[in-house]
């Protein structure tokens, strides 16, 4: 397949030994995307969640026993495996920063996306969103909203983006060369300990281009090769090798 | 006897040629006259706001009302507020302006304009992008305009008849050589 190189590839590194799992991500996400509120979060066909956090656990014993959370946002993947299926290019790579995109009007709901995604990070709305009266105040006019039948996932806050580059554009700067922090999702300003960075992984000056190159780096499922643009980072080799399926012999990725 | 035939002939070549052009000029009055009659819903605006008489008359600029926010992002039609910075009190004679005054400022009530270019909730577009433009390549041209165009409401769709369509979106991109990806117009 072929890939679409961009002069800016906007890319998250997330540190999974600084997450606590508090889920102040996930919240931002849902007020920031106009994500109804949910009505029974244990019906996972009622549950919207672009920024998920898993919970990953050692397997041991209490005194050598660890757990680690994963916040797992849409990879934005270099080779993206969602777009390749969609019949009617409902979904696409082809903007630069390299965001995947996802035209919901377009979106026949046909879920081959949703099959074809390694991540299960695209959600399909099996019902019309609901806002208790009053809710809907909070509504956030620079996202759309979904109805029944169409597939969503997350966008890395792509309004933020748009919003940026109205910003730079007003000062009379370059939109395409945007400072670092100027264009930032609404998971990474709402983390609260600072595991989540954001910025463009073209430029090696932003902080996510010197931390993708760590040795700690992974990213999920890399031997797929989707090229995800979301790394994660963690000094345990434990978490490390739960990224991938490593087979008993093969040594993690990393350090 | 032989004449007869032929005569019949001819008239029976006359006929379909007549009703296919009365079809045919029914079937293009129905499409072009009649189905938009149909479809679209006659609009008028709350008020009958006079753009002459503040362009001409009044020599103010489009940026006066229509200007851009501080963080580039457009602010569209003014508020109740900004104009009653000049119309706090009725100025003229114009009964339209008092019903304005009576109606809107001194309620503190927003008016609720029709916009001919108002686009779907998902579709993204910024002003500044393309601030290079006249506004009247997009827009209707209402600048010399002492009553306010008809607004043409799609009964079906709910949405106005100039609303630009995304193949004419497309096409201009094309044209000046901006991206076409679905991002760049898209929410």
């Amino acid at each position: 397949m072929h890939i679409k190189e961009f002069k800016v590839k906007w890319g998250m590194v997330i540190d999974l030994d600084k997450c606590t799992g508090c889920g102040a991500c996930m919240v931002a996400c849902q007020a920031e995307n106009n994500i109804a509120p949910v009505t029974d979060g244990s019906n996972k066909l009622r549950t919207l969640t672009w920024m998920l956090i898993y919970e990953l656990s050692n397997g041991k014993d209490f005194p050598e026993h660890d757990i680690a959370y994963l916040p797992r946002p849409c990879m934005q993947c270099g080779k993206p495996s969602c777009s390749t299926v969609c019949p009617v290019v409902a979904t696409t790579k082809d903007e630069e920063g390299g965001i995947v995109s996802q035209i919901y009007p377009r979106c026949i709901g046909c879920r081959y996306c949703m099959a074809a995604c390694p991540y299960h990070a695209r959600y399909f709305n099996w019902f019309d969103p609901v806002w208790p009266e009053g809710m809907e105040k909070t509504l956030n006019i620079s996202t759309s909203v979904r109805p029944r039948g169409v597939v969503e996932k997350c966008t890395f806050c792509h309004h933020r983006f748009a919003a940026a580059k109205e910003k730079a554009r007003a000062e009379g700067r370059d939109p395409m060369k945007l400072e670092e922090g100027e264009y930032i999702p609404a998971c990474v300003e709402a983390c609260p300990t600072g595991a989540i960075v954001f910025g463009d992984l073209n430029n090696p000056e932003h902080k996510v281009a010197k931390l993708a190159r760590s040795k700690y780096a992974f990213r999920l499922l890399e031997r797929l090769g989707t090229e995800p643009q979301v790394y994660y980072l963690s000094r345990r080799e434990w978490v490390r090798r739960q990224a991938d399926n490593y087979l008993e012999n093969e040594k993690t990725k990393g350090e | 006897m032989e004449g007869k035939k032929v005569a019949k002939t001819k008239s029976c070549a006359v006929l379909p040629f007549v009703t296919f052009i009365v079809g045919f000029v029914g079937a293009l009055v129905l499409g072009w006259w009649g189905f938009p009659k149909v479809l679209y819903s006659e609009k008028a605006q709350p008020i009958r706001f006079s753009h002459k008489i503040h362009v001409e008359d009044q020599g103010m600029d489009c940026e006066q009302c229509h200007s851009f926010r501080e963080d580039g992002s457009y602010a569209g039609l003014p508020t109740t507020e900004q104009c009653a910075e000049c119309h706090s009190e009725v100025m003229g004679e114009d009964p339209e302006e008092q019903k304005f005054v009576e109606e809107y400022v001194n309620q503190n009530r927003e008016v609720g304009w029709l916009v001919y270019q108002k686009q779907p909730d998902n579709v993204y577009f910024s002003h500044i992008a393309h601030q290079d433009f006249e506004c009247s390549e997009c827009h209707l041209d209402v600048a010399d305009t002492d009553t306010p165009p008809v607004f043409y409401e799609n009964k079906l769709s709910g949405y106005s008849k100039n609303t630009m369509k995304m193949w004419q979106c497309e096409r201009c991109h094309a044209q000046n050589g901006a991206s076409n990806a679905c991002y760049i117009c898209h929410k």
